[in-house]
């Protein structure tokens, strides 16, 4: 139930937001993440924003499974 | 990054698999807290891809699973009255109450409208201002201030017949009750992803400090849960429990400060009956006194009858970690997702339903 979903955010009007989730465009509210911005990816949960996700750390995290990855295939 | 598909890459999966094989010394007992976690560790096949070493245990972490059938019948009764509309997210209209679900009352002519967020909810009472409508606020801290957003804009614009049906839960002190219990031996929790999204990774220092165990922070994509199983080993074979995120592009320490804020100001912690574990003190979320217009159970006089327990089911022993859903009698026979007996099987996010779905996990440990 606490099911939420990567969305991108497309535009924003007032407190809500058209996001754009797999190809399907949605409105959501921005009430719990007034700091939400076009082009950030929000994680939406039953039609509200709960969270601004970081670009940063998403690619940090990417980065360091590769390197665990690359470890693992010289130990092979 | 699109934040789906990239964690979900088999090679990647690989790599931290075989991270996890060499340092996994000693046993160790994880619990996954969230539905949501379980879902993804079957659909991946993640337990049988661990070592011998680490057990994975399901814990209470689905909402609509871990309501009492006292509280049920108490949205089944609201949705008896006449000219009143539920509205409701759409897993609790299958569960059976006491003696009957909202779906049963639906088809004897209740209004009981599924929705898909409490924007619906609100956009219902707008349109029909003759009539009291109902949100059936079932949910953990995820859920929570999306509700509490819905009572202020409600407020707001002046919307006097929208009121909700507060069952929501917390998830800190049902950890506290289940390990106060002492009947679960544990080495570290894969904490909820979403809740803590939401109340910040600081919730569940209580756990490492009080307790001594494990506990990181969760995504529900496979490689976010490798990530945090990989993490848990590290902390075990160190002997040093802590806090750790392994979901840090949506999780902070500090958590989401205005939805926290929102939920602050709209409600209150009281004491709330978990199924099959009883009453827990201030684990429950009901609306302040300000607010209380927008609480149904004040706004109406509810009288469900006794409570039933359906006989047979052992979902309360389940959301414990105490049993698993091959232990019941009825699974995959008097109790399938067609014709469910428990809420377990009823949620998607039920362990005896993911069970169901995905053919047990295969090898049971
Ligand atoms: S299989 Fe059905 S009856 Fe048995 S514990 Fe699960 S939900 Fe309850």
């Amino acid at each position: 139930m606490c099911v939420a979903v990567p969305a991108l955010v497309k535009s924003i009007e007032g407190s809500l937001a058209r996001v754009e989730i797999g190809g399907i465009v949605r409105e959501v509210s921005l009430r719990l993440t007034p700091e939400a911005r076009v082009g950030d990816y929000v994680i939406v949960h039953t039609g509200y924003a709960i969270n601004v996700l970081d670009q940063a750390e998403g690619e940090e995290t990417l980065r360091l499974f590769e390197e665990i990855a690359r470890m693992a295939d010289g130990e092979r | 990054m699109k934040f789906a598909s990239e964690f979900r890459q088999g090679k990647l999966a690989q790599g931290l698999l075989s991270k996890i094989r060499g340092a996994s010394k000693r046993p160790a007992r994880f619990m996954e807290f969230c539905g949501g976690h379980t879902v993804t560790i079957f659909r991946y096949g993640i337990r049988q891809a661990l070592p011998e070493t680490i057990m994975m245990l399901s814990g209470p972490g689905c909402p609509i699973c871990v309501t009492a059938n006292a509280d049920l019948d108490k949205a089944i009764a609201l949705a008896r009255i006449p000219g009143l509309i539920i509205a409701t997210f759409g897993d609790a209209i299958r569960v059976p109450g006491s003696y009957t679900s909202l779906q049963v009352a639906r088809a004897e002519g209740a209004d009981v409208r599924i929705v898909y967020s409490t924007l619906d909810a609100l956009r219902i009472a707008e349109e029909n201002p003759g009539r009291k409508v109902v949100f059936l606020g079932i949910g953990f801290e995820t859920t929570a201030p999306t509700i509490a957003a819905s009572v202020l804009q409600a407020k707001e614009d002046g919307l006097a017949n929208y009121s909700v049906l507060s069952l929501h839960k917390l998830c800190p002190p049902v950890i506290k009750a289940l390990l106060d219990s002492g009947e679960v031996a544990l080495d570290g929790f894969i904490c909820p992803g979403h809740v803590s999204a939401i109340t910040g990774s600081k919730a569940w220092e209580f756990i490492a400090r009080d307790y001594g165990i494990s506990c990181v922070v969760a995504g529900f994509e496979p490689l976010d849960v490798l990530q945090s199983v990989d993490m848990l080993v590290a902390q075990v074979e160190r002997g040093e429990p802590m806090v750790e995120i392994a979901y840090r592009r949506g999780v902070q320490p500090e958590g989401n400060t205005e939805a926290l804020r929102l939920m602050d100001e709209v409600f209150e912690p009281c004491s709330a009956e978990w199924r099959g574990m009883g009453t827990i003190p201030d684990s429950g979320l009901r609306l302040k006194d300000d607010y209380r217009r927008f609480d149904a159970e004040k706004v109406f006089e509810i009288d469900p009858g006794p409570t039933r327990e359906p006989s047979g089911c052992i979902c309360g022993e389940i959301l414990q970690g105490l049993k698993t859903p091959h232990d019941c009698p009825l699974f995959g026979e008097a109790c399938t997702p067609e014709e469910p007996v428990g809420p377990c099987m009823v949620s998607s996010e039920g362990s005896c339903s993911t069970y169901y779905r995905y053919g047990g996990g295969g090898i049971e440990r």
